[in-house]
């Protein structure tokens, strides 16, 4: 190096300068996204020993579809490509976990590349859509298919029996256009409807009450089943414990808070006992409610979605709140059996709301008298 | 004893150990010292010596231009060879007095006989604060003398000194409370005395437990003076948490410690104090601590107002793939673009980060994972104060509490998107003040 009138000048180190702090915490979009999906492992292995193969494949599928959408986008609006954040990939396996285990493959297909399309990448990616984007798949599916959505549910284990395996793609007796009653069932959240309509409608017939109540005890008393995953459902939503697991590490980690979780599976507990049984008030069951259908995988992983939910303290708790009473409102007196998903969408909706009226007291605007300190 | 503490902050890495147990070195006199003419909060010192002038060490060379102002002296004796703008740590060029050592390094006279100060008035102790040039030695080089005078109707019943040093890397207070234990508690009771203050609380983190050991053993005699640990925790120090967790006292929004009857000191301060008081030496050294992965050998040295970084490098064994070099410690410190601004009032470290720490991660789009909000000790939402200044919504970010930030940067370090929060509500700021400096122009 040499300086204008051509002296060597001693070249001085090339030293960067950028605005304080200038040491960064570890923590990364990565490292959180990818927690998620590994809190999720758990039970993912769970949903395939219980659905067999069949729901790892409509698993796969659908996370390859989100990341094929999400690459295609930003390829063709020429904008960097994020698909290694493991946003994408998360959004493919929540989106597959809230399917029924016997659709057909292009379902979880057509439902990622929903998601992310209109629901993430449409609102400028990352960060800035306003709904939970697998949750919006979902409810597309609903809407467009819902024959599949709420008809296609494979009971546990249904490879176990004869003319199927583990391998089993169609869930058809070979040869044969029939599905067999042994391998599809209704949920315990529908057996709980229809058999609790039953019972509090008064003109009910004495046999249809009989059965009805039997149908509700067997569901109500299944609380082991539930707990396990035992039971008709979602893919990933049935086994209580594995979600847990998964909810408890990313707890430990700080990755979920404690705030929206606690505050949803409260209020599901409350109202549900309150409200949800058939000999008057207080007579309902609150675990019953809170281990079946999503609750757990909802609270705990799509309650939680950081860029849908509120910021705040008391937004959070207020967020949780809200989809305990709209999940116990479907349930009890909507149309759906389930309304744990429509629940968090809902509330999806109030957190700007939420965030602009719950903003932290600031330090130094409490009046706070000036007291002697006795140390 | 429970660790006294306030609500939120972070955990960043310490690495105190690069230097907490180096001793404090005395460097000699560089071959020249640059003494810029700002080096507090305030109007800027005038000059009242001219090129070619001599001077001697603790001469005064510019004059405090008002109240909140506080004069520079000369930190070595020999030569005035110029009077021109220069390189400054706070960035650009600013008015600098530049003196070459003539290698005596003789003092003026009277200065460093120790004197009885039990005669004082408050008066004399104050004027002779602000003849001594001292500013706040934590950073914020606030003229201190201003600091010990607050009106009639806000009286200060609790002085505390801040030995909490909550930056990372930084240990120059730690080694200054070990090393000069006497002097800073003497001087926290002249501080005590001239506010007229009931009490005197000393908080240290509790990194620091032969720190606090040793104050509280200097200062076992005097029952209005107690030591507290705290908990290890950025920012720690900062003042109004300082206040609030061992008081439990909010400084109101908008107001100084004084609002509530306090006053925060640095222990560099009151050990300042001291010697301008009992040994009438005007500020002309300080404790730096010189540290980070880029440097060979980390330590604390004592060194000259106006000596050239590189003089404080060379001393701890030169750079080493050095990528970075900061005046302060890693969460609030300024990027220095070279070697050749010199050391100041303020200047408490000087840390060299390496090539592969230097470079922040590219900011990606908030995620509102509401880490920042939790861990804001201001209890501000700084992404959305952020947020707003970004997208030119000033006025918005001002409604939501921007002017309350103390830019402590604890919400930048923990944002897993990389956000450079701080700098985008420093800029907000800037622009705030511009406005109403406007408004009050055009009023």
């Amino acid at each position: 190096m040499t300086d204008q009138e051509g002296l060597p000048t001693e070249s001085p180190p090339t030293l960067f300068a950028s605005a304080a702090p200038h040491i960064r915490d570890r923590a990364s979009i990565p490292q959180i996204m990818y927690s998620v999906n590994g809190a999720l492992i758990p039970a993912l292995m769970g949903a395939i020993v219980i659905f067999g193969m069949r729901a790892a494949w409509l698993v796969l599928m659908s996370i390859l579809s989100a990341v094929a959408t999400e690459w295609t986008i930003q390829k063709l609006r020429k904008i960097p490509v994020t698909i290694n954040d493991g946003s994408a990939i998360l959004t493919g396996l929540l989106l597959a976990f809230n399917l029924p285990a016997g659709v057909p493959i292009w379902i979880p297909v057509v439902g990622s590349a929903f998601a992310i399309g209109i629901g993430k990448q449409v609102f400028g990616g990352l960060g800035y859509n306003p709904l939970n984007p697998a949750l919006l798949g979902r409810a597309f599916l609903m809407a467009s298919w819902p024959v599949h959505m709420t008809k296609d549910w494979l009971n546990p284990f249904w490879w176990t029996q004869a003319n199927f395996h583990f391998f089993s793609w169609s869930v058809r007796v070979p040869g044969s256009s029939k599905i067999i009653d042994t391998v599809t069932g209704a949920t315990p959240l529908e057996v709980f409807k229809t058999a609790r309509g039953i019972l509090l409608d008064p003109n009910s017939s004495p046999d249809k009450i009989l059965a009805a109540s039997d149908d509700l005890n067997a569901v109500l008393s299944s609380s082991k089943a539930l707990f396990l995953g035992n039971v008709g459902g979602c893919i990933g939503e049935t086994s209580a414990l594995l979600l847990l697991l998964g909810a408890i590490f990313l707890l430990y980690r700080r990755v979920i808070g404690w705030k929206i979780p606690l505050a949803y599976l409260f209020t599901v507990a409350i109202l549900a006992w309150v409200f949800s049984g058939t000999d008057g008030l207080f007579s309902g069951d609150p675990l019953f409610h809170i281990l079946s259908g999503g609750v757990v995988l909802g609270a705990f992983f799509m309650a939680t979605d950081l860029v849908t939910t509120p910021i705040t303290y008391w937004g959070k708790i207020i967020f949780g709140t809200g989809c305990g009473v709209i999940t116990i409102i479907i349930r009890l007196v909507g149309g759906y059996p389930e309304g744990c998903s429509y629940s968090i969408l809902l509330m999806n909706l109030t957190t700007p709301l939420l965030d602009k009226y719950t903003l932290p007291k600031r330090f130094g605007l409490k009046p706070v008298p000036l007291r002697e300190v006795r140390p | 004893m429970a660790k006294k503490t306030f609500r939120g902050g972070a955990h960043p890495p310490e690495h105190k150990e690069l230097t907490q147990h180096k001793q404090i070195v005395d460097l000699p006199p560089p071959p020249r010292v640059t003494i810029p003419l700002t080096q507090h909060l305030g109007a800027a010192a005038k000059p009242i010596v001219e090129k070619g002038q001599v001077v001697l060490r603790g001469q005064v060379i510019a004059e405090a231009t008002g109240y909140v102002s506080v004069p520079c002296h000369a930190s070595l004796s020999g030569k005035v060879v110029s009077i021109a703008p220069m390189p400054h740590p706070f960035g650009g060029k600013m008015d600098s007095i530049i003196i070459e050592s003539d290698g005596e390094d003789s003092w003026m006279e009277g200065i460093g006989v120790e004197e009885t100060v039990d005669s004082l008035t408050v008066e004399e102790i104050k004027s002779r604060i602000q003849s001594a040039g001292l500013a706040g030695m934590g950073g914020a080089a606030f003229p201190t003398h201003v600091k010990l005078s607050p009106p009639k109707e806000k009286p200060i019943d609790t002085a505390i000194l801040n030995g909490a040093e909550c930056e990372p890397y930084l240990t120059s207070d730690h080694r200054l409370m070990l090393e000069a234990t006497d002097d800073i508690v003497k001087g926290f009771r002249l501080i005590i005395r001239a506010l007229g203050a009931k009490r005197g609380y000393i908080g240290v983190e509790s990194n620091k437990p032969d720190a606090a050991k040793a104050l509280a053993e200097a200062c076992k005699d005097d029952p209005d003076i107690k030591v507290f640990l705290l908990q290890v925790k950025y920012p720690q120090g900062a003042e109004k948490q300082l206040i609030w967790a061992l008081t439990r006292r909010e400084v109101p929004s908008g107001g100084l410690p004084m609002d509530v009857g306090c006053l925060v000191q640095n222990v560099g301060t009151a050990e300042a104090v001291w010697n301008a008081i009992a040994r009438r030496k005007p500020l002309t050294e300080r404790v730096v601590t010189v540290t980070g992965p880029g440097v060979a050998h980390a330590g604390n040295f004592r060194v000259r107002i106006g000596a050239p970084f590189s003089q404080l490098v060379e001393a701890a064994g030169g750079l080493v793939d050095a990528g970075k070099v900061i005046m302060g410690g890693p969460m609030m410190g300024l990027a220095q673009p070279s070697l050749d601004v010199p050391v100041i009032k303020g200047t408490s470290g000087v840390m060299v980060l390496d090539q592969s720490s230097s470079r922040i991660p590219d900011p990606q789009p908030c995620i509102l994972c509401a880490r920042c909000v939790d861990i804001c000790p201001m209890k501000l939402v700084p992404t959305r104060i952020a947020t707003f200044v970004e997208y030119d919504m000033v006025d918005q970010a001002e409604k939501i509490g921007l002017l309350d930030c103390m830019e402590c940067g604890t919400c930048s370090y923990v944002c897993p998107s990389k956000r450079n929060m701080v700098h985008w509500i420093k800029f907000g700021k800037l622009q705030v003040m511009a406005a109403r400096k406007k408004a009050r122009a055009a009023s």
